[in-house]
């Protein structure tokens, strides 16, 4: 580890112009807050097209007012069409995945706080870190622009699978231009990753403080590092597969559309490609992404938890080691979609049991927080009730993967309800805890400004109650084969399924409406929330050893030196039960471990 | 004063809302295994031969999931219940056996136990993918296309006519490309939009897609699996009850994927031969 406390110099001067200081800004803070601006705007975007999915899967005639003016071809009379419905599927897909849950707890949370939390004035290459900022602004509006032209957005899927995807306007409404855009936003969304990647774990290596070893490194940091070096290779991956894609359209290419193919009535003119190599590609990068999304979650919610419950971890290392055979078994996992897509059925049982074994990580890992709760003083805010909210979500998704593992169980689950009921708990709401968590976490070291608590547990309550409601039905639809991607249920043995559709369809539209609560306190409390102090959770690690908010350079010109591990709570000290990391008091343990 | 007494009401509300949270959670726990316990909403009764082992399966894996959910979430419902009302200077206190012993009944518990699952499970999978189909098999050709299944049967020759795929037409209904001028193999071939097979008779399903990504569900059947363009996918199973059952595609193929279904028809030897001669009559 290098020396840094001898190099107190900044690599660039505080800005003082409004563009170079909150538009094109080299400074990590702002730079982590222009994506959460993005992974805000996003979230809202595919909340409301989910609304829009929810309520044509209840209620398939009905006209949603307004609905036609947002498109008068996809929506007459403000009834969605079939082609519309997948289109919306498809970008409620996309910018939740790509826009929202990569975005806000890895590149968000990860540039405001890893640079601090190790002990350094910035990332290593600010130019980079602004970049890969507004190549990712760019990727969302080329994404977002495919509604604006020809006929709309692609209607392939978040997964994008080909031919469908490969082939062009000949495959159905929106899978000319609307496809292309959509590759094209994706192939720069991963530029964006893997610049912010580097950056990511550059600075964990070689900006630490003096003192800063990597085991003394808060959870949170543990979690972007591991996160960027999965970012690293799935990005990497994900880009060419784009590419390559887009040339299928554009070049007359078949990377990934077979010889032969009647669409229309009409012999198509490629030849030669494999459909199972956008796959494989895909899940490739698909499978380590479901992980970039979680694995930040489980690094918030184990700092938040860890303050609220005035103890470390169990075990800090066994966490961190977890978190990394989750990204290691992450590459070796990624065939469980594809169980009866035509690949070997001996690949598929071979991709069977690395997937059963990332039970282990996932299952140490809920079991050292639950068994951290006993004996300890758990502390109830907005921050702790969503940490504690991702818990429950993570293992109530979690155990539904012990069925997707199986090929034999697959026969009968994939492609339905209960593989979304699947993944939106434990990678989608569950993520969205997590940064749920972070956000009434950090805020006030963000702003200076507390959030309102009583609005915030408001929050919590719906969102928690809330979501079960709505994903714990789908694995019911599930096992009783309703198939997922269906814009109307007209199949006989389906119809049963449509009250329970319509139930699921109320509550998302109640929990989705509570998410306004949030929206209202984040702005409320930005201007006339209650001033922060430095330390308001008496907690341990360096962001919040520094004024909130922190200045441009973070440690006010002198870098920090650390004394002790992450997390010194439960101890006897002259600030109370805790001492910072960069305190060089000696610490008396009053905790009673074996 | 004022202010210690605005600290004990605000515990004291935390100390509520946690143990309003812990019975929360063990209400949606236990709420969620209702319907699973009461099978509201269950799979269709199994028509196939192998259908039994995949479903014996779902319910092992059923009993240890549920075990584990409900398991999980009351005792992390019960930690939230008992520690949230813990005083200041109540000392912290280390789960026995620490994180080793939680590491060890991670691995063994669970872990080991989803493993030996996943072993047994393979017994279903080997089932439908790894024995071949027997001599007697019935061939029959399935061809997945925007938005429709067609099904084709060899007829008394038992040879399929080679697909030629610039000769598909819909408008003419030739959907599988068929030269039946030319190719002698092709004159008795019989294409369905049904697919009837006798019951109790091992039907060797020969797929392939003309246009796009499509699948061949079947909830009674037990059987998924994908029509991958420019590959050739094979599949049997023989159905042991006689009615009618919906097809429907998994694979997302476009606007109308919602609406691409067909009906397998599970009859009698005799019914079959009867409706084998209909359709012949039909071609």
């Amino acid at each position: 580890m290098h020396d840094m406390s001898a190099q107190a110099v900044h690599h660039h001067a505080p800005p003082t112009g409004f563009i170079r200081k909150y538009v094109f800004s080299l400074d990590h803070k702002v730079i982590g807050k222009q994506y959460y601006g993005l992974a805000l705007l996003a979230v809202f975007i595919g909340m409301v097209l989910s609304w829009l999915m929810r309520i044509h899967l209840g209620w398939t005639n009905a006209a949603i007012p307004g609905l036609q003016w947002l498109s008068s071809s996809g929506a007459p009379g403000g009834v969605m069409t079939p082609e519309y419905y997948l289109e919306l599927m498809t970008m409620h897909g996309t910018l939740m995945v790509f826009f929202v849950l990569t975005t806000a707890p890895f590149a968000a949370f990860g540039n405001y706080f890893l640079p601090i939390q190790v002990g350094a004035e910035d990332m290593p290459f600010p130019h980079f870190n602004m970049m890969s900022f507004w190549v990712t602004f760019v990727a969302f509006c080329v994404t977002v622009s495919s509604f604006f032209v020809g006929d709309g957005p692609p209607l392939a899927g978040w997964t994008s699978y080909a031919p469908l995807s490969a082939v062009g306007a000949v495959a159905g409404p929106g899978q000319g231009t609307g496809q292309v855009l959509w590759a094209a936003g994706i192939a720069i969304f991963c530029v964006g990753q893997l610049l912010g990647s580097l950056n990511f774990i550059s600075t964990t290596l070689d900006m630490r403080c003096k003192g800063m070893s990597l085991w003394r490194l808060p959870l949170t940091a543990w979690a972007w590092f591991i996160t960027s070096l999965m970012g690293l290779t799935a990005f990497a991956v994900l880009m060419p597969a784009c590419i390559l894609l887009i040339l299928d359209h554009v070049a007359g290419t078949s990377f990934f559309v077979a010889s032969n193919l009647v669409i229309n009535d009409q012999l198509q003119p490629h030849s030669g490609g494999s459909t199972l190599l956008w796959q494989h590609l895909f899940w490739f990068f698909g499978h380590p992404e479901v992980y970039i999304a979680i694995v930040p979650g489980m690094g918030v919610v184990s700092h938040v938890l860890i303050s609220a419950m005035r103890r470390p971890m169990l075990s800090h290392r066994v966490l961190i080691y977890s978190m990394l055979a989750l990204a290691f078994l992450s590459y070796m996992v990624y065939g469980h979609h594809m169980f009866v897509s035509g690949m070997n059925p001996i690949s598929s049982v071979a991709f069977s049991f690395p997937t059963l074994a990332i039970t282990i990580p996932s299952t140490i890992i809920v079991l050292i927080w639950i068994g951290s709760l006993y004996g300890s003083r758990l502390r109830i805010n907005s921050a702790s009730l969503f940490a504690l909210g991702f818990v429950s979500m993570f293992v109530s998704g979690g155990v539904s993967g012990f069925f997707l593992a199986q090929p034999s169980l697959d026969i009968m689950l994939h492609a339905t309800y209960f593989v979304v009921g699947h993944f939106h708990l434990v990678m989608a709401v569950a993520a969205i805890f997590g940064i749920f968590a972070g956000t009434y976490y950090w805020f006030p070291k963000v702003t200076g400004r507390m959030m309102n608590e009583t609005l915030g547990k408001v929050h919590f309550w719906f969102s928690f109650v809330g979501a079960y409601c709505i994903f714990m039905p789908f694995h019911y639809l599930g096992m009783a084969g309703n198939v997922r991607r269906y814009s109307a249920f007209v199949d006989d043995f389906m119809q049963p399924l449509i009250p329970v559709h319509k139930f699921i369809t109320i509550a998302a539209l109640v929990t989705g409406a509570a998410q306004f609560i949030f929206l209202y306190n984040l702005i409320y409390s930005r201007f006339k929330g209650a001033p922060a102090p430095q330390n308001p959770w008496e907690a341990t690690s360096l962001e919040w050893t520094i004024p909130s908010p922190p200045p441009f350079d973070n440690f006010g010109g002198k870098l920090p030196v650390v004394y002790h591990d992450p997390y010194q709570y439960g101890v006897e000290s002259s600030t109370g039960d805790y001492v910072m990391q960069d305190s060089p008091e000696k610490i008396q343990s009053v905790r009673d471990e074996a | 004063m004022r202010r210690a007494f605005a600290a004990t009401s605000h515990f004291k509300g935390q100390i509520i809302m946690a143990k309003i949270f812990a019975v929360t959670i063990i209400l949606i726990a236990i709420g969620s295994a209702i319907p699973i316990l009461r099978h509201t909403w269950v799979a269709p009764p199994d028509i196939s031969t192998h259908g039994a082992q995949i479903d014996e399966q779902m319910s092992e894996t059923m009993a240890e999931a549920g075990i584990s959910f409900l398991a999980a979430q009351i005792i992390l419902a019960l930690f939230i219940w008992r520690y949230s009302s813990r005083r200041k200077d109540e000392k912290i206190r280390t789960f026995p056996g620490g994180a080793t012993g939680l590491v060890a009944a991670a691995v063994i518990l669970v872990g080991l136990e989803v493993m030996a699952l996943g072993a047994f499970g393979v017994k279903a999978w080997a089932k439908v993918y790894f024995t071949p189909p027997g001599p007697n098999a019935m061939p029959v050709q399935a061809q997945a296309g925007q938005f429709a299944f067609y099904f084709r049967y060899p007829g008394p020759d038992g040879k399929f006519g080679p697909i030629h795929p610039d000769k598909i037409d819909e408008g003419t209904q030739n959907f599988y490309g068929l030269d039946t001028s030319n190719d002698p193999d092709a004159k008795d071939d019989v294409v369905t939009a049904e697919l009837g097979v006798p019951v109790n008779r091992e039907i060797h399903l020969l797929m392939h897609s003309k246009d796009l990504g499509h699948s061949f569900y079947v909830r009674e059947l037990r059987v998924q699996q994908d029509f991958v363009p420019g590959l050739d996918v094979s599949l049997h199973f023989t159905a042991t009850k006689t009615g009618k059952y919906e097809i429907v595609c998994t694979q997302l193929c476009g606007l109308g994927h919602y609406n691409m279904k067909a009906y397998l028809d599970v009859m009698s030897q005799e019914d079959f031969d009867k409706w084998m001669k209909e359709q012949a009559a039909n071609q």
